[in-house]
């Protein structure tokens, strides 16, 4: 792919001065952000610190109270921004409508959209589906898969899309390591093959780290940092560092 | 209340305006209306049947000792169609189909499969419920129209065999033929019509307005139950006046 194409297939988020509430409660306290064009932007941080409600802002799930979300300079909430430029999320859950089979819901973009006649969906889903290592599942129920494969679906999904803007809640959560290794991969295999710009949000330092080109931490609803992961290890702040180093060590390591 | 009314209001005002898509979505109309059919058909043939029956079995001895035997079947044949069939037929299809309606989409919003078709910019109007409502503006008229028929030989299944009564099946359906006419069943059809559109959107709107979990989605699909069958029996009063003003 060259350069050109490379542009063509990202934006850039620009996050101005996000404010949100909920029945009074403030979750969101004045965000602040500049996403580039093709890169893997992770929004890290604990349960309950507002990323998740930021990123459904971000793809016009939710309303600001105050502020603004822009793709490409325009604001998300402008009439024919959702038809101009091609985003995609993948749910916590996958998200995957469970009256369809995987097939039907890998394909539903383009059947829905009518961008394709049945024969080359088809061919789409399954080409998608053999990306994501999902080769042959089409007809199967969304029921009958892991935790794990759902979300590969959920990303096949976003794959037909040809998306310039990806959005990833919590990918890994509720994943034994080696899944989350593997949709870990997907992530950057995505971002490789399609150059579209993707934001992640999660807790799972391992994969935020493995990731991101440049990563955000958000505590207690505030951007309290943003650089490089290299940057974001050296982060001084006292509330980082115990999320970066906290672990499981309450026993003393016994000896072989 | 008010308020939900207002989106009650607001979210027919959207599949009105999304009536031209509905050819798009015509696979999704058959499904629903298939569902409807087989989920429906039997219940509302049995309870007809017995409706019929009762009425017959109330009215009739009351009526033939009077000498009235030969106008219970014009009795029948009135309050079948133009009460007790789109009345009867629409809260069995609230109980059976809309709270199935409330479920299936509360359970979409909330493992966020609404959300997902909202990020595909797929509009959940057109989607969910641009299909159930016009599938359910089809399948109760059609619904009513059987229950009448079935209603009417319950009826006249009573009249025949009940010793208190005991009128012949020419006498039911000639007195049944002379009282009702045509525009009585417009009469029951327009009220069944209006019955479709309350389930669909109230059903449709308590799903999506769905918040929380399985509690949640359990208080949705009873809401849209009651709901439903209140706003049915106000409509009801107040659709009559208006038909017997127009004589319809």
């Amino acid at each position: 792919m060259n350069a050109a194409d490379a542009n063509s297939r990202s934006v850039s988020v620009q996050v101005r001065g996000l404010r949100k509430s909920f029945d009074g409660q403030p979750v969101l306290f004045g965000i602040d952000l500049d996403i580039q064009p093709g890169e893997i932007f992770v929004i890290m941080g604990p349960s309950g610190s507002g990323k998740s409600v930021l990123l459904k802002h971000i793809i016009g799930l939710e309303s600001p109270d105050e502020g603004t979300i822009l793709i490409e300079g325009q604001p998300i909430d402008s009439p024919g921004v959702m038809d101009k430029f091609r985003m995609a999320m993948v749910f916590q859950s996958g998200a995957l409508l469970n009256s369809l089979t995987v097939g039907e819901n890998v394909g539903l973009y383009l059947t829905e959209h009518r961008l394709k006649p049945p024969a080359e969906i088809a061919r789409v889903v399954a080409e998608k589906l053999e990306l994501v290592g999902l080769k042959g599942l089409e007809e199967r129920n969304p029921s009958e898969l892991s935790g794990g494969m759902k979300k590969r679906v959920a990303i096949a999904r976003a794959l037909v899309i040809e998306p310039q803007l990806v959005l990833y809640d919590e990918p890994t959560s509720e994943l034994d390591p080696l899944s989350a290794v593997t949709i870990g991969e997907e992530i950057l295999n995505l971002n490789q093959r399609t150059h579209a710009t993707s934001i992640v949000v999660t807790h799972d330092r391992d994969l935020a780290f493995g990731v991101a080109d440049r990563m955000a931490i958000i505590l207690e609803g505030r951007i309290v940092f943003v650089g490089t992961p290299d940057e974001t290890r050296r982060a001084p702040d006292p509330a980082i560092q115990k999320f970066l180093t906290s672990d499981f060590s309450f026993k003393p390591k016994s000896k072989l | 209340m008010f308020q939900n009314i207002g989106e009650m209001l607001i979210l027919f005002w959207r599949t009105l305006r999304a009536l031209p898509a509905t050819l798009r979505q015509r696979r999704k109309v058959a499904e629903q209306l298939f569902e409807i059919g087989n989920a429906s058909l039997l219940m509302a043939c049995i309870l007809s049947l017995f409706i019929g029956g009762v009425i017959t079995l109330e009215s009739g001895p009351v009526l033939a000792e009077r000498g009235l035997s030969s106008t219970i079947g014009a009795l029948v044949g009135l309050s079948m169609c133009k009460e007790l069939a789109p009345v009867m037929m629409a809260v069995l299809i609230a109980g059976r189909i809309g709270s199935a309606m409330a479920a299936e989409i509360g359970s979409m919003r909330v493992y966020q499969e609404i959300d997902a078709l909202s990020t595909m910019n797929i509009n959940p109007i057109h989607y969910l419920v641009l299909p159930r409502v016009v599938a359910i503006s089809f399948a109760l008229p059609v619904l009513v129209i059987f229950s009448m028929l079935v209603g009417w030989w319950g009826g006249a299944l009573v009249a025949v065999t009940y010793q208190k009564i005991h009128i012949t099946w020419q006498a039911f359906f000639s007195s049944l033929k002379e009282f009702v006419e045509v525009h009585d069943l417009v009469h029951g059809f327009i009220k069944s019509y209006a019955f479709a559109l309350v389930i669909g959107v109230v059903s449709c709107h308590q799903g999506l307005q769905t918040i929380g979990g399985p509690r949640g989605i359990g208080r949705s699909v009873t809401k849209a139950v009651v709901n439903s069958i209140v706003l049915i029996l106000i409509l009801d009063y107040f659709l009559t006046r208006v038909l017997v003003y127009f004589e319809i």
